[in-house]
């Protein structure tokens, strides 16, 4: 049985494409964004045990093979334990297969109009997607993906075959700023942002506006809402400190972006012709 | 100080507030109507409660006149004639409204506003039909000043109803309550979701399963109060409740309440209402000569009698040794189960009591989920809701409602808060509310977490006017009170947010 690392689902979403959806957020992400407001979700639990003694609610444990184990039904989500894992890395993963992620899916489906898979970064589980989209969308639910735009599309274009469209991150178009931002580099977002576009999968693009990085913010800016014009909407995230890594928000900022600074910035891409783009 | 002293010199009240209070002060001193002692007893405990209904009923609970008898013959008693126009309409509607009795002195239910008023809005330019209405809302708010004044629209899409729903907006008021009759086939998703927007920035509309309703009562119900279903041309005579926590407190075990506390007390109380039906159609005044009955406004044969219960959750949790409600009844299968087999347990009894005077349901009561009042505290929570700090997610908690709704015709309802986001995406809601309706969930309301506008247990109450009532200033809507109550000892505002646990990717 083919199994994925899930982080959490979220039943009801509203904000993770359009309607409301369950959200599936998958453990494990190829970039490493210095913004990032979950990053206990960029690694795989790497079984350190650092975190085992500091649950106040004993619901982490070794089992004999040495792996730490995560009981649900103690855990009292106080988050004490992905505080302190020096790893991005969280114990409360669930290994899930393909029927069990179904078995949640099927519950809420009364009431979604599809699912969002998210993460972490969810092209990482593409195998495991190529088994559970077709058989939610058998269930008359649209599959969205939420990704960073690190697994180049056009080169496996399987998984796009079964999903409704991609929600992609522009998270930064100055190579050197992303390079410094991301930890990677930007080739394969951008030439996603045209391929998605050119083949009619592209649902929205996000971009997260930095306090204060006028010049960054407005290269990027200016660069999707000229790609995307009015094909799909342009979401622009104001930067919130909650969940950053300290040591990033000392770098980047300890306050939420006002909402006028940013709503300059969906100005400036509606102008060049980005209609649909917003502030959230 | 004498009772009558203290309300006198209540600096809280208005002056309506304290005639109110002197009336149902005066009643009490009546002792005409009698009970068993054993009826007495169970009362005392606190397992009966008669919802302070007065003990000399002058006229039925609920009260639901065929407003479109009014507009097709007039009313001869007020001297009204059938209303040619708009304005003849809403003033016909004001006049007659004052004249509608309920247990609140307010009339509960104002009629189907938006089909009563469409042909005539239609006649009018829009932003005319505009005008009047806001002038119509207005008067109401300001003259039947009691949060269970309630109106209803839908199912189909109209002009009225869009006006009042952006009137209702624009207006930001407390009454009158509004339902939409929800139909999935007969209401577009356009006019629901202009619903949801409404519900999203005022608290209302809710949202009734029309089609469960229908099939209960025919097209020609009304949603009156907070959340009752009732027969047009008829309503409730009465309605007491067995406030089940307190029923289980003698009980060993389920098994033991199932067959001996529990039917001791449904049998109680069904003395209690028959004893109370019959007074009021055979020795009050009210069905032998009031305009409302005299002239077919209303009809005795369609009222009912509502069973009321509350506080099944902490029932189950009581009966299983549950002593953590976040482990209980909605959380915990076996408590639920426990739920339904008491539910199963009440309706069939209760339809096995043939009731007095109720010839248009087979001669039957019909079972009411009672929403709560601000003096149970946190011992029984309204009807068969999960207590209010237990509240499991959005989804466990519609599974569970919707197991639980379909046993109370005459209403039940469950409230649900939204956070902040939902205001941009009421997209996200509407799935959710037609989803739940078509698994049998009757009646859904929701607000947003900031809002003055605030759904208590049933009824909507302005934060606003709570304050003013904490400064010992007056309110001028008499359901304040209750709120401010329900805040304290029920916490009835702390119920759980829905919201975007993971905030949009960043
Ligand atoms: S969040 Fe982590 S530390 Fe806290 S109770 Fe759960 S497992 Fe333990
Ligand atoms: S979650 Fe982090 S701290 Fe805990 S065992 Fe895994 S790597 Fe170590």
């Amino acid at each position: 049985m083919r199994k994925a690392p899930v982080n959490k689902i979220i039943s009801f979403s509203n904000v993770d494409g359009p309607g409301n959806r369950t959200s599936i957020f998958f453990q494990g992400c190829p970039f490493n964004c210095r913004f990032c407001h979950n990053p206990e979700t960029i690694n795989l639990c790497e079984n350190c045990g650092l975190c085992v003694d500091k649950c106040p609610a004993r619901a982490l444990s070794r089992d004999g093979d040495g792996r730490v184990r995560w009981d649900p039904s103690l855990c009292v989500q106080c988050d004490s334990c992905i505080r302190v894992c020096p790893h991005d890395a969280s114990p409360r993963v669930r290994y899930m297969t393909v029927e069990e992620v179904l078995h949640e899916i099927r519950r809420a489906a009364p009431y979604i109009g599809g699912i969002t898979v998210s993460g972490g970064e969810c092209t990482l589980q593409n195998d495991f997607l190529l088994e559970l989209f077709p058989l939610v969308r058998q269930m008359g639910k649209t599959c969205l993906l939420d990704s960073n735009g690190s697994f180049d599309f056009e080169k496996d274009p399987r998984i796009l075959a079964v999903s409704d469209g991609v929600m992609l991150d522009v998270k930064a178009v100055s190579p050197a700023w992303h390079e410094h931002l991301i930890g990677a580099k930007r080739d394969t977002v951008l030439k996603n942002l045209d391929y998605l576009l050119s083949v009619g999968k592209l649902q929205e693009v996000r971009t997260v506006i930095l306090p204060g990085r006028d010049e960054e913010n407005e290269v990027t800016v200016r660069y999707v809402a000229g790609r995307i014009g009015s094909a799909c909407g342009y979401k622009i995230i104001r930067y919130r400190p909650f969940g950053v890594r300290e040591k990033y928000q000392k770098e980047l900022g300890e306050f939420t972006v006002e909402e006028e600074y940013a709503e300059r910035y969906a100005a400036l891409a509606r102008s060049l012709g980005a209609s649909q783009a917003y502030v959230v | 100080m004498s009772d009558a002293l203290k309300i006198i010199q209540d600096p809280t009240l208005t002056y309506r507030q304290e005639l109110v209070a002197l009336a149902h002060l005066g009643e009490s001193t009546d002792d005409t109507l009698r009970y068993s002692d054993a009826y007495y007893e169970a009362k005392k405990k606190g397992a009966l409660c008669d919802l302070n209904e007065g003990v000399m009923p002058f006229r039925p609970r609920y009260i639901c006149p065929d407003y479109e008898l009014l507009f097709k013959k007039g009313c001869a008693f007020l001297e009204l004639d059938p209303p040619k126009d708009l304005l003849e309409a809403v003033n016909v509607l004001e006049i007659f409204y004052c004249h509608v009795p309920s247990i609140t002195t307010y009339p509960v239910y104002l009629g189907d506003l938006d089909k009563l008023l469409e042909p005539f809005v239609l006649r009018e330019d829009r932003a005319y039909a505009k005008k009047v209405l806001r002038l119509f809302l207005r008067n109401i708010d300001k003259v039947q000043t009691d949060s269970f004044v309630h109106a209803d629209i839908g199912p189909e899409d109209t002009v009225t109803g869009r006006l009042l729903l952006e009137l209702t907006e624009e207006m930001q008021l407390a009454v009158p309550n509004i339902t939409l009759r929800y139909d999935p086939e007969r209401t577009s998703d356009d006019f629901a979701l202009a619903c949801v927007k409404c519900m999203l920035k005022t608290a209302k509309p809710s949202f009734a399963n029309h089609r469960m309703f229908a099939k209960e009562w025919g097209e020609d119900y009304a949603i009156a109060s907070c959340y009752n279903g009732l027969k047009i041309a008829g309503g409730g005579y009465t309605l007491p409740r067995l406030r089940l926590y307190e029923c289980s407190l003698d009980a060993k075990d389920p098994d033991d309440f199932i067959a001996r506390e529990l039917p001791r007390h449904i049998d109680l109380q069904l003395e209690y209402m028959d004893k109370r039906v019959k007074f009021i159609v055979e020795e009050s005044s009210f069905f032998k000569t009031n305009f409302l009955v005299t002239e077919g406004f209303v009809k005795q044969e369609n009222f009912t009698g509502m069973f009321g219960v509350v506080g099944l959750a902490e029932c189950c949790n009581h009966l299983l040794g549950i002593t953590d409600n976040k482990k209980g009844f909605g959380m915990n299968e076996q408590a639920t189960k426990l739920g339904l087999r008491i539910m199963d347990a009440i309706e069939k009894r209760v339809s096995e009591h043939v009731a007095p005077y109720c010839d248009a349901f087979d001669h039957r009561y019909r079972l009411h989920a009672q929403v709560g009042i601000d003096t149970d505290g946190m011992d029984d929570s309204p009807g068969t809701r999960i207590p209010i700090g237990a509240e499991p997610t959005m989804l466990e908690q519609l599974e569970v409602n919707e197991q639980f709704h379909p046993y109370f015709p005459t209403g039940t309802g469950d409230i649900f808060k939204f956070e902040e986001t939902y205001i941009k995406t009421p997209e996200a809601v509407l799935p959710i509310i037609k989803g739940s309706l078509a698994r049998g969930l009757r009646y859904f309301s929701g607000y947003l977490e900031n809002n003055d506008v605030v759904r208590v247990t049933g009824y909507l109450v302005k934060k606003s006017e709570i304050e003013k009532l904490r400064q010992k200033k007056q309110s001028l809507n008499q359901v304040t009170v209750f709120g401010m109550g329900a805040q304290d000892g029920g916490h009835a505002l702390d119920r759980r947010v829905q919201h975007h646990e993971e905030s949009a990717r960043q």
